[in-house]
């Protein structure tokens, strides 16, 4: 099947370079432009709805969602902040060693998979790939009575485990998929010099890791960072993430809608910036997440 | 977008040693069986967490469904009678009923907008002169948020007093509709007086509208990425011999383009398609379960049953899981079990 393969990127980078900064030259090229301008305005409008809602500044919100504010002001952030603080503070705390430990784990099984190839490799690894796609609704009855049992059930710890668990599928996925181009020469070197699998790993393989690490880590942050369902189950309120009490922050009754897009904003933000700086190994790191 | 990563369906590489003169073959293969065995060892222990978290677990569900434990804290093993009892009260109830109604059509809804979307989006970027890495970004950027930030800002965008409706009502229609708290059901099939089994209409509910647009506008840009993948894989030859040939634009997509991008559209569905089927937190953001269970899904019930019926909960997680499962599982041994082993 002719699928992505690592030899496409020639072409894509030859014809980037041809077209690099040239206005089109026929009707067809300026209409495709014109298209493409548009369509980007359009996935634009729902962040300036979150935007200008937010700051509107008025208690309760504005008449209509398109309203630019009269007078912006940045009273809506400082009532969000107050109520989402300490929360961002935990999605942070659950966030970075949930992503640092379950990429370090996938890399070695990453390894493990593309470079060692033992029989029934892919049997295994599709195995491991299901948990990947598996409703997590499945799982959480068995978890919360597992964690319960161990004492963590409701803490920042217990989050963080569940996290890791089911992060290994994707990263095994991203860095199997990497390590695939590593050449074979360089592993026979590596055992040539009498390195065994674990050493031809730290010594050969985990310095050639770098944009791996980036791009899994970004993927793992995006997913923690913004997950929901784990953070609403497994953790009591002194330690939920951003997302759940942003969710709070909807009331029963009547919503104060600039307070939620200032609390909107400010959820959004480290994945936003995080995807502003580095959002070409970002894309990568989705296709390859792809599974494909 | 060129990545190495995006190896994708493509098989992979062939093991070492075939394909090789016997020779080498013979000269490694002791060495490869040593490194072979250990690195079965050092995998075990992700095994062994998957086998335990995953496929324990589901055991695990599976047979709390089967069993007449309701409330967490008091543990009840017994099983019902009939066993697929907590099943069967579930197929006949008009809140079950309709969660599979509304995610059924929230998914094909959601798949057609996303994956069209996509595909338009991916082919206008591919082509465009200057600016490709600009669209690209912003077409992607929603997939940076979280579901919660795209449905409290999608839920203002649909409020029935201040949102697009003031718009409508500019062009002149007067009874816009109330979007996620709206009961209406579109081109409905029935209408159930209650007698029979179906305790629901079938159709498609208004107000899982702006939900499908939601989670549409934040992962159309995901099938898009799919698709750029798959369409800078197309050998220019081929479109260029098309174009010798004398195909016009749409020619040269619908022969050429078109059937080469088949592998990236089956991906992008089935990716989607287990987002959708699972969807809880942006339809929690929106709308919750709406009036008469018009936005309610299976992952809302699964929820609010877990204070009070863990069997119903249990057995509703089972229902989704079959549901992800028959689609996801043929397409992982399609795509990795060539190559490499045996």
């Amino acid at each position: 099947m002719s699928a992505p393969t690592i030899s496409t990127a020639e072409p894509a980078r030859r014809r980037r370079i041809r077209s690099e900064r040239r206005w089109p030259r026929t009707r067809g090229g300026w209409a495709v432009l014109v298209l493409c301008t548009l369509g980007s305005l359009a996935m634009l409008v729902p962040l300036y709805v979150i935007l200008t809602t937010a700051l509107s500044g008025e208690d309760g919100s504005p008449g209509f969602f398109l309203t630019f504010p009269s007078e912006a002001n940045l009273d809506s952030f400082a009532e969000a902040w107050e109520l989402l603080h300490g929360s961002l503070l935990n999605s942070l705390q659950i966030t970075i060693p949930a992503a640092a430990i379950s990429c370090l784990i996938g890399s070695f099984n990453g390894y493990l998979l593309s470079k060692i190839r033992f029989r029934g490799a892919n049997v295994l690894f599709i195995l491991l790939l299901i948990g990947m796609f598996i409703p997590f609704q499945a799982i959480i009855i068995p978890m919360f009575q597992f964690l319960s049992t161990i004492g963590l059930q409701g803490s920042l710890v217990g989050l963080i485990v569940v996290h890791i668990i089911y992060g290994i599928p994707i990263t095994t996925l991203v860095f199997r998929n990497y390590y695939i181009v590593v050449p074979d020469a360089l592993m026979e070197a590596a055992s040539l010099d009498g390195c065994g699998v674990f050493s031809t790993y730290t010594k050969v393989i985990l310095p050639l890791s770098v944009p791996g690490f980036v791009v899994a880590g970004i993927f793992q942050t995006t997913n923690i960072w913004n997950d929901f369902l784990f953070g609403l189950i497994f953790t009591s309120p002194e330690a939920w993430p951003a997302t759940v009490t942003l969710n709070n922050m909807i009331g029963t009754t009547t919503v104060d809608y600039s307070q939620l897009m200032a609390g909107a904003v400010l959820v959004a933000l480290p994945t936003v910036l995080m995807y502003l700086f580095l959002g070409k190994y970002f894309v990568r790191g989705l296709t390859a997440g792809a599974v494909k | 977008m060129t990545a190495p990563p995006t190896t994708g369906l493509a098989a992979p590489e062939r093991a070492p040693g075939r394909g090789r003169g016997p020779r080498e073959t013979f000269k490694h293969s002791k060495h490869t069986l040593a490194r072979a065995r250990h690195a079965r060892l050092l995998f075990a222990p992700s095994l062994l967490i998957s086998f335990f978290f995953v496929y324990l677990f589901i055991g695990t569900t599976l047979y709390i469904s089967f069993s007449n434990w309701r409330i967490g804290t008091s543990r009840d093993l017994t099983l019902q009678s009939p066993w697929w009892s907590t099943y069967s009260k579930l197929a006949e109830e008009m809140r079950f009923q309709a969660d599979i109604r509304n995610v059924v059509v929230f998914t094909v809804l959601f798949l057609a907008v996303a994956v069209i979307a996509g595909l338009v989006a991916a082919l206008l970027i591919h082509h465009v002169a200057v600016g490709r890495g600009l669209f690209r970004a912003v077409f992607m950027l929603p997939y940076a948020l979280s579901f919660i930030v795209t449905g409290v800002a999608w839920r203002w965008i649909f409020n029935p007093n201040t949102g697009v409706n003031e718009i409508l009502r500019w062009f002149g229609i007067e009874n816009p509709p109330g979007w996620t708290t709206d009961t209406s059901i579109l081109l409905a099939l029935n209408n159930p007086t209650g007698a029979g089994p179906l305790k629901i209409e079938l159709g498609i509910p208004v107000a899982l509208i702006p939900i499908v647009l939601a989670a549409a506008w934040q992962l159309m840009g995901f099938a898009m990425a799919i698709y750029l993948a798959g369409l800078g894989s197309i050998p220019e030859e081929h479109l260029e011999a098309a174009q010798l040939d004398g195909a016009g634009v749409w020619k040269r997509l619908r022969h050429v383009v078109l059937p080469q991008l088949k592998p990236s559209t089956i991906t992008a569905l089935v990716l989607l398609l287990h987002v959708a089927l699972k969807m809880f937190d942006l339809v929690v953001a929106m709308s919750g379960s709406g009036p008469g269970f018009v936005t309610d899904v299976p992952g809302i019930y699964i929820y609010d049953y877990l204070g009070s019926r863990y069997d119903k909960a249990s057995a509703a997680s089972m229902v989704l899981l079959v549901m992800t499962l028959v689609f996801v599982v043929p397409y992982l041994i399609r795509s990795y079990r060539r190559g490499g082993d045996s």
